[in-house]
């Protein structure tokens, strides 16, 4: 396309969530030239959803709370495939990004001391495991992500952040170093197609939980980020892992938080029984969420689940107290009572694991550089480009993700690649250059779109999608199964490849959009599918049926899905914190 | 702060207290009125005019006819800003809205003169 | 089910039309006005409207639902439709429509910002968090958790006359919510910002916003709270 225009920028931040705003933040605050482009509102990203809070050792619930018992917690967790030196870092640095936000004006709820309030989350323990229940989670009531992501907009309006509003990205612009010189976007609101330059672009794209028919995320969550990764050629890593969250609301997938557990909540089947108890005798309903929503299947799959079909089970608030429930919960009264036509303070909600995180995505180091590898197997940097977020595999989260450990992520890691490429700049970071060629490239797949004639429309390409995943690749897993979800979705790709956009008017095209996210979901689907093939064994969130146990010898390690050939490799895990003794792999059991 | 209407330098504040302040006066103002019929069945001229022919019914009057100038002025004032504005009258808003207001300036002022000229007059 | 949606593109459109189009629903669910202009959509993909998180907490898919404000994705077809009856769908009223159910926020974002909508505290920050009793944490409930959906301002006949000068109740919200703040120190320049004929005053307690706010919150109670705190802080 000839004549379009540039915008430049220092910094270009993808995406403007908690992650993408926290980094744009810090940016912004020291003067950097910064923008972030985002398809939605910023105060309408995925993290709004967020609700019981995010976990960092404050030391306001336990005086003597330690981040290094958090530390153990989230390695424990992660099925020690997290990477120990990012979870070293993201739970001693917590507590300073936690008071951050605060003084930001984060209105969290408060103890009788005028402390953050603190609750008791899944998986979390005092002591390395041996203390018993830790509360550890820091809450706004039930709306923290809401809370979070609103003080963090209101910090950017302060610190004048360039905000790019109802922007889309449509592909990185990789020059012939394979470094990344910014991103091609689209205006909604004119249909304007501009190249977006900057000295570092960072995606803070999000979540893609839209590849599954039932899940908690929103509309928007369609692996922007991942998918324009992988049409660069770069690797993803650990993207078989999903978390499957075990309190979506039946029949509408919208999530109910942990914090109904942590506050006392716990599920029953169809004899009332609150069947935790024998799956994980300590934590019970606070086990990790992996352990939860399997136990929740089988409980199912044996016959015990509740509903004319016996497909789901129910989880019990009343005895908490109306008082209780409308102070700690009153999100989750207004969700239950409008999606699942329930009072919990009444009855209990029926709830089902539903599709709720990324585990994995675009590797990085701690400072949000995005990585690769090359023919040895050694880690390269991608000069130019970023991850942080959800969209990011630091690797925190390893094989599955504790409760309240996302938002934590968000900041912790949203503020690291802020303050990290503040120093690169500081130190004269200059503007690489792009070709004619490099960006026309970059723009071939909308000039497609907007050729298309004829093909299948988006709506039943995606609905088609998502049935594959959801029934191919979720809790459960099987080898035939999933060669045979591979097969599908390999037919899939041509006419995804295909589809047809009747709508080509430039005003505010959603039609557009959605075809491009389309794409995008197709990639982080197809990624999902390989690597969960190909990692022949259980942990964390990916079970198998035909692996039933976690295989150290061969899998204690990451999996990287490199997209160009379609080929699953192995990256090791970090087991050398630099202030802590390695936490070794033992048996998880809660 | 909203600075580009020009409302006689007063604050939305003082607006709004004078608005109700001269409110309760027109309200005991039209009280008194009132009982002043009720306690004279057989009202002629004679009693209306004596009734005004104390000094201290005469400053209540005007202390009312300065309130309800007040009142009509800030009222009128806000009609015209919320009614009259280049939303709804397009480039011109602003001359027609000054013009109106003049108008009202006027009339305000030629009841206050002609009231006082009634009350205190000859 | 018929459905009426107030349809305009710029690029082709001189005017806009209430268009109909005819939706088969599942007789057995309560869908969601958002799942209906889904249906809608999948017939029909040059349909435009915003949505996100379909759960009522993005504030993205407000829109006028026949004939009230509201949010698409928490307002059941039984509450608005009458059996045998039609839905109609058209963009918020009182702003500019860019297309079909699609607004132009600007003027609405820049009112909320006018507010200076975050937390001003001159003094060093202590090493932990700020202390905040419960008792003062929960004067700022039923104000944070507004989600910018802009179903009131558009709603206020205020907002409709003077949308360039009156803050509107979204944005008045905001102001008492850092007004009520205790760990927050601007009262004086907030409240001096706001003490103009037009911010604050142009409410006349109409409660059109209290009437449609999808998160059950009450402006107007905020605005009264932040006149008092005017008179105080003029006298």
């Amino acid at each position: 396309m000839t004549g379009m225009r540039t915008l430049t920028f220092d910094a270009v931040i993808v995406g403007g969530g908690g992650a993408g705003m926290r980094a744009a933040l810090q940016l912004a605050q020291s003067g950097y030239n910064t923008a972030v482009i985002t398809k939605v509102f910023p105060t309408r990203s995925h993290t709004v959803s967020a609700q019981g809070g995010i976990t960092c050792a404050i030391a306001s619930d336990d005086p003597n709370d330690d981040w290094r018992w958090h530390m153990y917690d989230t390695v424990k967790g992660s099925d020690y495939i997290g990477d120990q030196d990012a979870i070293e870092y993201m739970c001693s640095e917590g507590p300073q990004t936690v008071f951050e936000l605060e003084h930001m004006g984060l209105p969290f709820s408060r103890t009788e001391k005028g402390r953050i309030y603190q609750r008791p989350f899944g998986g979390q323990s005092k002591d390395f495991g041996k203390g018993g229940q830790a509360a550890r989670t820091c809450a706004a009531a039930d709306r923290t992500g809401h809370a979070l992501l609103h003080t963090l907009y209101q910090g950017n309006l302060k610190n004048n952040t360039a905000f790019l509003n109802e922007w889309y990205a449509t592909d990185l612009v990789k020059n012939q170093d394979g470094a990344i010189v910014g991103v091609i976007a689209i205006c909604i609101e004119t249909g304007e197609t501009v190249f977006v330059k900057s000295k570092a672009t960072v995606f803070a794209t999000g979540g893609a939980g839209r590849i599954y028919a039932s899940t908690t995320n929103a509309l928007i969550n369609t692996g922007d980020g991942v998918g324009m990764a992988l049409r660069a050629g770069f690797p993803v890593q650990d993207i078989e892992m999903w978390q499957f969250h075990p309190t979506g609301i039946y029949g509408a997938g919208t999530l109910v938080t942990e914090g109904c557990r942590g506050e006392g909540g716990y599920l029953i089947n169809k004899d009332g029984e609150r069947f935790m108890e024998r799956y994980a005798p300590n934590a019970k309903d606070l086990a990790g969420r992996d352990v939860v929503a399997r136990s929740m299947v089988l409980e199912i799959l044996e016959g015990r689940g509740c509903g004319e079909n016996g497909d789901h089970v129910m989880l019990k608030l009343d005895h908490l107290g109306e008082e209780v429930l409308n102070s700690k919960l009153p999100g989750i009264l207004e969700l239950s009572r409008t999606f699942a036509h329930v009072d919990p303070v009444k009855e209990p909600i029926p709830v089902v694991p539903t599709c709720h995180y990324m585990m994995g995505g675009i590797p990085t180091n701690v400072n949000g550089q995005a990585l690769t590898q090359n023919e040895k197997g050694d880690d390269v940097i991608i000069p130019g480009l970023f991850a942080v977020g959800e969209v990011a595999c630091v690797s925190v989260h390893g094989a599955n993700r504790l409760g309240g450990n996302s938002l934590l992520d968000l900041v912790v890691f949203g503020r690291a690649a802020g303050k990290h490429i503040e120093e690169m700049l500081g130190q004269g970071l200059e503007q690489r250059e792009a070709s004619a060629t490099d960006i026309e490239e970059a723009q071939n797949r909308l000039s497609k779109l907007n050729e298309s004639s004829s093909g299948e429309s988006v709506s039943t390409l995606r609905a088609e999608l998502q049935n594959i995943m959801q029934n191919h690749f979720g809790v459960f897993r099987r080898g035939d199964f999933m060669q045979d979800g591979i097969q599908k979705l390999s037919a899939l790709r041509e006419r995804i490849a295909n589809v047809h956009l009747d709508d080509k008017s430039l005003t505010f095209n959603t039609a557009r959009i959605e075809a491009l996210e389309l794409e995008n979901l197709f990639e982080v689907a197809e990624a999902t599918a390989i690597a969960a093939e190909g990692r022949n064994e259980s942990r964390g969130a990916h079970a198998r049926d035909d692996f039933r146990e976690r295989d150290d010898e061969n899998w204690l390690c990451h999996s990287m899905y490199f997209p160009k050939e379609k080929r699953v490799g192995k990256r090791g895990v970090n087991f050398s914190p630099k202030t802590v003794d390695t936490f070794e792999p033992q048996v998880r059991s809660y | 702060m909203v600075m580009n209407v020009t409302n006689l330098g007063r604050s939305g504040l003082s607006d709004w207290i004078v608005q109700r302040f001269s409110a309760i006066i027109l309200a005991a103002y039209s009280l008194c009125i009132l009982a002043s019929f009720v306690m004279n069945p057989d009202m002629d001229f004679e009693t209306w005019s004596s009734i005004f022919d104390n000094n201290a019914m005469r400053l209540f009057s005007l202390i009312t006819l300065l309130a309800l100038c007040a009142h009509a002025w800030i009222g009128m004032w806000t009609i015209s800003t919320d009614y009259m504005t280049s939303l709804q009258l397009g480039k011109s808003a602003t001359f027609f809205r000054i013009m109106f207001q003049a108008g009202c300036v006027l009339l305000i002022a030629v009841y206050l003169l002609w009231g006082i000229q009634i009350f205190w007059g000859n | 089910m018929l459905v009426s949606i107030y349809r305009y593109n710029p690029d082709t459109d001189e005017k806009p039309v209430m268009q109909d189009v005819e939706v088969e629903l599942p007789e057995d669910k309560d869908l969601m006005v958002l799942d209906v202009l889904a249906l809608v959509k999948q017939q029909d993909s040059s349909v435009v409207y915003r949505r996100s998180c379909r759960e009522g907490v993005c504030g993205s898919d407000g829109m006028n639902i026949n004939g009230t404000n509201g949010l698409a994705c928490i307002t059941p077809m039984s509450t608005v439709v009458k059996p045998g009856g039609k839905l109609v769908l058209r963009p918020l009223p009182g702003l500019p429509v860019i297309r079909d159910l699609v607004v132009d926020m600007s003027i609405f974002y820049k009112q909320y910002e006018k507010i200076k909508p975050y937390l001003i505290n001159d003094t060093a920050p202590p090493a932990i968090e700020r202390l905040q009793s419960p008792e003062d944490r929960a004067k700022l409930d039923g104000l944070y958790e507004c989600i910018l959906c802009a179903c009131c301002s558009t709603n206020c006949p205020s907002f409709w006359w003077n949308p360039d000068k009156f803050i509107g109740p979204a944005g008045l919200l905001q102001a008492y919510r850092f007004l009520a703040d205790t760990r927050d120190t601007a009262d004086n320049e907030r409240l001096s910002e706001l003490d103009d004929p037009f911010s604050v005053f142009r409410c006349r307690g109409i409660m059109n916003c209290v009437a449609v706010c999808p998160k059950g919150l009450n402006p107007t109670r905020a605005i009264g709270h932040i006149r008092s705190m005017l008179i105080e802080h003029g006298t």
